[in-house]
């Protein structure tokens, strides 16, 4: 009665019943994955955005970096905390998906101590920049990447505190671990896109 | 039609620099950005052909909103046309910066929005407001427009081969440039006094128009179900839709959806494309802190014309409402958890 496509109960007096649909569900069934998915998809135009300045200004920049280059050595200790924190996140989002919420806590603080090792890192990797944002042009654009990309990294740390204390505390129902699952998508994208920013910010000025 | 407004929007994203013809880019560049622009042409016939195809499988209502569609289809089609003019480099030249431009745009976005936009109204108004527009006045009201409309903008494209430059707000009388620039000022006025009895038949049809009742168009879809003007959420209980016209045809609507609780905020979630009935959603309760966030996102920004610190303490001032707005609460939480269902 309800068209080709669907397969759910529907009684001959019409109507259809869905009192015993699920309350929550994972992955792309859930609300949350496509809003996760809709602001990657925005944050990602962003990052284009700003590369495709970088590279803009570069093309019109006689000398390049018109500072010196930023030290290697922040840049390449953080991407190494950032990609070994794929694995408590992963473990995290296993066991939200199975709802084991000893398991869950534990990863979740696991990550926090990622992502107090990152934000911490990031500090210095500020200060290795050795150029200012008023500085000149090529400043201003490795700021903005940097800042961006900071942006992300203190948001995702915030969104795990918050989940981390809400395990312990309470209270919880069964869709707070979707929420879990899919902080976990979002981790994933703040780590794969600092990829590429890593290479613009530290090799575009070496090539 | 879908493919048609997606290539649309697709191609969009590379034909702008088409504004930009009279300046310094590249010749590689304008060879680029004119293909685009051309191209467009091709789902905009698209598209034009299947609002063609479906007037013609149809049966049609001659009465105002319908006028102005048609108008819309008429008048967009000689902006387009002009489009692909606008889009070769070396006539875009020419007529750079003068009244063709003008006329151009105008045939595009009035044409394009605006005639639209009000068939839309009269469409809609019985059913927002529970009452029909006057139709006498509605003919009134678009002929005037569109009459009012083309005598007012056609002129331009004249003007504007003639070389009467844009944005310049007067013109030396001995370049005989003022007989269509008063043609043009005559159908200003038309335009304005069209859009003026517009507003008479709102006023007067929201207190006085003939009772609308649920489908004055006996159309298809789904909003002519409820009453006009509809209750708070449009149906007491969603209903079941069983076909595209769920009104046209037979058991078009199956029935309501139950099993949806009445207490809390529970929507059915369906799969994307089949529209398969997946889960019940259950969403957060009304609360001020969106208010509060809305008002630090405010200060942040604001605060950033100042000094750049603003963005740093801005946001401090914004995570807190948020963080308030997502934590959840004992009560609805205890609840949620007893009527739990698992995935």
């Amino acid at each position: 009665v309800i068209g080709e496509a669907s397969s759910a109960p529907s009684p001959p007096n019409g109507g259809l019943h869905v009192g015993g649909l699920p309350t929550y569900v994972y992955g792309r069934r859930s609300m949350m994955w496509w809003g996760t998915l809709g602001l990657m998809a925005i944050e990602s135009t962003v990052f284009a955005l700003t590369i495709v300045t970088y590279f803009y200004l570069r093309s019109h920049s006689p000398v390049w970096p018109m500072s010196p280059a930023p030290g290697l050595l922040w840049g390449i200790v953080n991407t190494i905390i950032m990609l070994a924190s794929a694995v408590p996140n992963y473990l995290a989002k296993r066991a939200a998906e199975r709802e084991d919420l000893r398991m869950v806590r534990r990863w979740m603080i696991v990550c926090l101590s990622f992502a107090l090792a990152f934000l911490v890192a990031r500090g210095f990797e500020f200060g290795a920049l050795n150029t200012r944002w008023d500085s000149n042009a090529y400043g201003s654009v490795v700021w903005m990447l940097l800042a961006l990309h900071t942006t992300h990294l203190v948001t995702d740390t915030l969104d795990t505190a918050v989940l981390a204390v809400l395990m312990f505390t309470g209270p919880l129902e069964g869709k707070r671990f979707v929420d879990v699952s899919e902080n976990a998508v979002y981790w994933y994208f703040v780590v794969a896109s600092w990829l590429p920013i890593y290479a613009v910010i530290y090799w575009g000025p070496r090539l | 039609m879908v493919l048609a407004a997606i290539a649309t929007a697709f191609l969009a994203f590379s034909l702008w620099v088409h504004h930009m013809f009279a300046t310094n880019i590249p010749e590689l560049g304008k060879s680029f950005f004119t293909a685009a622009s051309a191209m467009i042409a091709i789902p905009t016939a698209l598209q034009i052909f299947c609002w063609i195809a479906t007037l013609r499988t149809g049966r049609l209502n001659f009465k105002t909103p319908l006028l102005f569609a048609l108008a819309f289809f008429f008048i967009l089609l000689l902006g387009g046309l002009t489009g692909i003019m606008l889009a070769s480099v070396s006539l875009d030249l020419q007529v750079h910066d003068t009244f063709f431009v003008v006329a151009h745009l105008h045939y595009v976005l009035i044409g394009g929005a605006v005639f639209p936009l009000f068939g839309a109204f009269y469409y809609w108004f019985p059913k927002f407001t529970g009452r029909m527009m006057n139709e006498r006045l509605g003919r009134w009201n678009f002929w005037l427009m569109f009459i009012g409309f083309n005598v007012a903008f056609f002129p331009m494209h004249l003007l504007g081969l003639r070389g009467m430059p844009r944005r310049v707000y007067t013109y030396p009388a001995e370049m005989g440039w003022g007989a269509l620039n008063l043609v043009s000022s005559i159908g200003g006025a038309m335009v304005a006094l069209g859009v003026l009895l517009f507003v008479v038949n709102v006023l007067h049809s929201r207190r006085k128009g003939a009772v609308a009742g649920d489908d004055p168009w006996r159309a298809g879809t789904l909003e002519w179900a409820t009453s006009s003007p509809p209750p708070p959420g449009n149906f007491a209980t969603p209903p079941v839709v069983a076909s595209r016209y769920p009104l046209w045809s037979e058991g078009g609507i199956a029935g309501p959806v139950r099993g949806l609780a009445d207490d809390r905020r529970e929507v059915l979630v369906t799969s994307v494309l089949d529209a398969v009935p997946d889960h019940r959603a259950v969403m957060p309760h009304s609360t001020i802190w969106p208010f509060i966030s809305a008002i630090a996102v405010t200060v942040l920004f604001v605060g950033s014309i100042f000094t750049p610190w603003a963005v740093v303490w801005g946001s401090v001032l914004a995570a807190v409402p948020l963080v308030a707005w997502f934590w959840p609460r004992k009560g609805p939480t205890r609840l949620n958890l007893q009527r739990e269902v698992k995935p």
